[in-house]
């Protein structure tokens, strides 16, 4: 085998770099405002969770964590669900259509935030939706529904079309097929799209913030919120950012085996 | 001019082996002569890939040493042994044309321009790749770039070793005789000492010079091609080469005489005293129905191959293939069988006992 | 490829993706339009007005014309100079990790991770690391004497937000190298080293080759991410100092939110929207040549 020292040290070094921000801001979570006012500390001197406890506390942050997680919960299911079934009918059948239809399915991934944001305002407060965790959870469907038909596409292509005519031939009925023999084959491939549409639907602010003001503000919008009205909290700030990280560690060390998978797809 | 000699090479996967059952390979003595072909054969599992990974480098044994002449090289890296290889699937660098895929192995080691250009025209002269040359590899078929791949394997005249793991499996059947017989025509050319692993036992026989035979991590037998069809020295290896294998019936040997299925056999030489698990062994080429004499034989079907009929029949409840010569019109229920006393074979305990004396 | 039996029935499956994906982009998209084409006097008085947001925008001369033209500028160089970037250092990340143990799954996360935090988490995260009181980034740049100072220096605001951009999104070329790598069969490095190749040539005549398909992925949504880009430099730079990190995105949103020029901005949204669709077009098509290629 070649020297894999040279290579182990560069990867080393980058993954240090990378987590240094991250780091940053953990470090400046756990310390007070005139602690960090005080001068440069490599790391907190008197770590206190003081911070987290005043996070915690306020009703405010907490419902907007539930809100993030619960248009983003919505939003995973609905892009999953109505993606299956056509994506196994993009993978196996030919129809009038299609490949135009997938071009502009695909297009639409690529739509720019910044040009549906207003229009979107005015179509959801037409419709009543306005400010509801549903109003965000349809707007991201816009680009993750795309995404999940495009990523599950290749999941279904990888599962021979053999199964679907023996399965015919052995009695069932399509509809059975499709949920008892032919999504367990493709589990992983859900998993693989259900994290990215999380992780798009989480990560994305600018639509989630327009089209909410009160009720269904999302987390990371509070923050930002907070920050202009309460004078500078760094330490509060950091605190709600590292808390923001959280839900996508955790989401991500659960499907880490798949995700090169996913991307092998040539996908995403 | 290389020899490599395997010197009690032996590889287990597991850290620390209890039982036999554990290596992949077992202790192996060999030598391995330059300008000789040779055919690693075994089914799947048998530990034939290891024992060519070993060679190659990609794995190093947990037993014995492995000398190329005098030099041992059990743990030197591949690109320091001096060999090439040929993978089952066609090994192809897509950008460079089909001469440049076959001069690469050549400019890495800072051949002269003129030399280079030389041998590669030689080596696709044999491979038939003239035509190509100046094509891109990329847009070839699958028989093609195997050929270029072949011919990456053949194209450094300073190599220690040529090895094939299975390269035709990609091949369409009828170009594979073609290039098998190529091959042979290109080893008998280049003088190099080539080592071919497979599980077809065609290819082997009529590929090698002499036929590795293994099966569970251990070289049954080593020999060429005749040996192998005429003395197998274990029933696996009878059982093995040749096609149907060769009938071994549980039989008492007293002398020159062999007692199986109710019959005595003669055989073609005397045997001690032998007592466990002995067997007798013949192939249904030297085992074939009679007229008249012979010991009688319940015939339960026959198989016509054209070129040749075989029958299959029952001496006193032992299953047996036997050959119906071609001047025997038809078949009934019943018939006789002879042995040709030469070809009939003694094992004991699975491994073939010498005769002592005629 | 197998040849697909035809079934228009097949259609019925794609319906209910059809319908959520058009009423969240077509209806919004004719508003757009509808806007591009009028002009509004108070609330809710529209009438028609032609092409002529569409003049005003493309006219380099007109002010609109000017600001649309630098911000489309900017944006371009800012989509260049990221992918210039990202796309050696996503390869090279992408060599370094390992094939095998339990390192992998480890990597995989940390280098993930960016790309999981809310985009305007990013852009507070980084607000904070650039400062030259509080932050790692702006204190050590300061400290070794450069005139590092994201409010008031174009330069500085220009590097951080392409660090930024490097920082978030190199994760994504890395990860879908890496896949590419390891789908590389064994075979072909170990004949590589047989033959001799250097550590370069295997690179150069393996690895790159066979990365085609996904560093074209890679680098057509690096494409269009770095073009839409607004929570971070929003949030770091508000586009400037001045209009030094004013790209698109930012500039959209502040002529139709801060002025309330709906017209323009819905012009300029179109012609913006037009520009990415090329792109995503001729992706398509680089994609759908590079599959037939394969095939043959």
């Amino acid at each position: 085998m070649r020297s894999v020292v040279g290579p182990r040290i560069a990867l080393i070094i980058y993954l240090v770099a990378l987590m240094l921000p991250v780091y940053w801001l953990i470090n400046l979570s756990l310390r007070t405002n005139a602690d960090i006012m005080s001068g440069m500390a490599l790391w907190p001197h008197h770590p206190t969770l003081e911070k987290y406890r005043a996070i915690f506390e306020d009703r405010t942050w907490v419902h907007a964590f539930g809100v993030s997680l619960t248009y983003v919960a919505i939003n995973t299911v609905i892009s999953v669900t109505v993606a299956l079934p056509a994506a196994y009918a993009f993978n196996r059948y030919h129809f009038i259509g299609d490949k135009h239809l997938f071009f502009w399915l695909l297009t639409n991934l690529m739509a720019p935030s910044a040009v549906f944001a207003l229009p979107f305002f005015n179509l959801f407060y037409a419709v009543g939706l306005f400010d509801t965790v549903w109003a965000v959870a349809l707007a991201h469907c816009l680009f993750n529904v795309p995404l999940a038909v495009w990523i599950l596409e290749g999941f279904v292509g990888g599962v021979p079309r053999e199964i679907d005519e023996t399965a015919a031939i052995d009695g069932y009925s399509f509809p059975r097929f499709f949920i008892k023999l032919f999504l367990p084959l493709i589990a992983n491939g859900i998993g693989v799209t259900a994290f990215f549409c999380f992780m798009f639907s989480w990560v994305e602010q600018l639509l989630a913030t327009t089209l909410t003001s009160a009720n269904a503000l999302p987390f990371a919008a509070v923050m930002t919120r907070s920050y202009s009205a309460s004078g500078m909290d760094w330490a509060l700030l950091s605190a709600a950012g590292v808390l923001t990280m959280v839900p996508g560690a955790v989401v991500i060390w659960f499907v880490r085996n798949h995700i090169a998978k996913g991307f092998a797809l040539g996908r995403v | 001019m290389t020899r490599i000699t395997l010197d009690g090479i032996a590889h287990a996967y597991t850290r620390q082996p209890r039982s036999e059952k554990d290596y992949a390979l077992r202790p192996l003595h060999h030598v391995w002569e330059q300008g000789m072909a040779y055919a690693l054969l075994g089914p799947s599992g048998c530990g034939k890939t290891t024992l060519l990974n070993i060679i190659s480098g990609l794995i190093i044994p947990s037993e014995g040493r492995l000398l190329f002449d005098d030099r041992d090289v059990t743990r030197l890296p591949t690109e320091q042994r001096n060999i090439a290889q040929v993978f089952q699937f066609p090994v192809i660098y897509d950008t460079m044309t089909v001469a440049e895929n076959l001069a690469f192995p050549l400019r890495n080691r800072k051949m002269p321009a003129a030399a280079i250009t030389a041998r590669v025209a030689e080596i696709a002269a044999m491979l038939e790749l003239t035509a190509d040359l100046k094509r891109r590899a990329r847009g070839l078929t699958a028989d093609a770039k195997q050929k270029i791949s072949l011919g990456r394997g053949l194209v450094r005249s300073d190599v220690s070793a040529v090895l094939f793991d299975e390269p035709l499996t990609v091949i369409d059947p009828a170009l594979k005789w073609e290039l098998r017989s190529k091959l042979k025509a290109v080893h008998r050319a280049l003088d190099l000492l080539m080592i071919y692993v497979t599980h077809d036992q065609t290819e082997a026989l009529t590929f090698a010079d002499r036929v590795v035979v293994m099966n569970e991590g251990q070289a049954v037998q080593i020999g060429t091609p005749e040996e192998l069809f005429e003395k197998p020295d274990h029933t696996f290896v009878g059982y093995f080469i040749g096609s149907p294998g060769m009938n071994f019936l549980p039989a008492r040997v007293d002398g020159n005489r062999a007692y199986a299925g109710g019959g005595e056999i003669v055989l073609g030489a005397g045997y001690p005293a032998l007592s466990e698990a002995v067997r007798i062994g013949v192939r249904p080429d030297f085992v074939t129905l009679t007229p008249g004499a012979g010991l009688k034989v319940q015939v339960r079907r026959v198989d016509d191959f054209g070129r040749k009929r075989l029958a299959h029949v029952s001496l006193g409840g032992v299953p047996l293939v036997a050959t119906i010569p071609a001047d025997m019109q038809s078949v009934g229920t019943e018939a006789n069988v002879s042995f040709d006393a030469a070809h009939v074979l003694v094992y004991q305990n699975e491994v073939r006992v010498e005769g002592i004396a005629a | 490829m197998m040849d697909k039996p035809t079934n228009n029935r097949a259609w019925f499956f794609v319906l209910p993706v059809l319908a959520l994906v058009l009423f969240s982009s077509i209806v919004p998209m004719m508003t757009v339009v509808n806007y591009s084409v009028q002009d509004s006097m108070g609330v809710n008085n529209f009438f028609w007005n032609g092409d002529a947001w569409f003049r005003d925008l493309l006219d380099p001369t007109s002010e609109i014309g000017a600001r649309f033209a630098g911000a489309l500028m900017r944006t371009f160089a800012f989509s260049a100079a990221a992918l210039a970037v990202e796309v050696p250092l996503g390869i090279a990340v992408a060599l370094c990790l390992p094939r095998r143990g339990w390192a992998v799954g480890l990597s995989l996360v940390v280098t993930a991770l960016p790309m999981l935090i809310p985009w305007n988490v990013v852009g507070m995260m980084w607000q904070i690391f650039a400062r030259q009181d509080i932050g790692l980034f702006g204190a050590v740049l300061t400290g070794i004497g450069l005139p590092y100072n994201v409010t008031q220096d174009p330069v500085s605001a220009w590097i951080t937000i392409v660090v930024i951009d490097v920082w978030h999104w190199t994760p994504m070329v890395i990860l879908l190298s890496y896949a590419g790598l390891r789908a590389i069969p064994d075979a072909y490095y170990q004949a590589a080293r047989i033959d001799g190749a250097s550590r370069w040539a295997v690179f150069v005549n393996i690895e790159l080759p066979k990365l085609q398909k996904v560093l074209v992925i890679a680098v057509l949504l690096r494409f269009m991410q770095t073009f839409m880009i607004y929570t971070e430099p929003v949030v770091v730079t508000g586009g400037g100092p001045g209009n030094a990190t004013t790209f698109l995105s930012i500039d959209l949103v502040k002529i139709a939110i801060g002025q309330v020029d709906v017209g323009s901005a819905a012009a300029m949204s179109l012609v913006y929207y037009i520009i990415i669709l090329t792109a995503c077009w001729i992706f398509f098509t680089v994609m759908t040549q590079l599959d037939r290629r394969r095939d043959t």
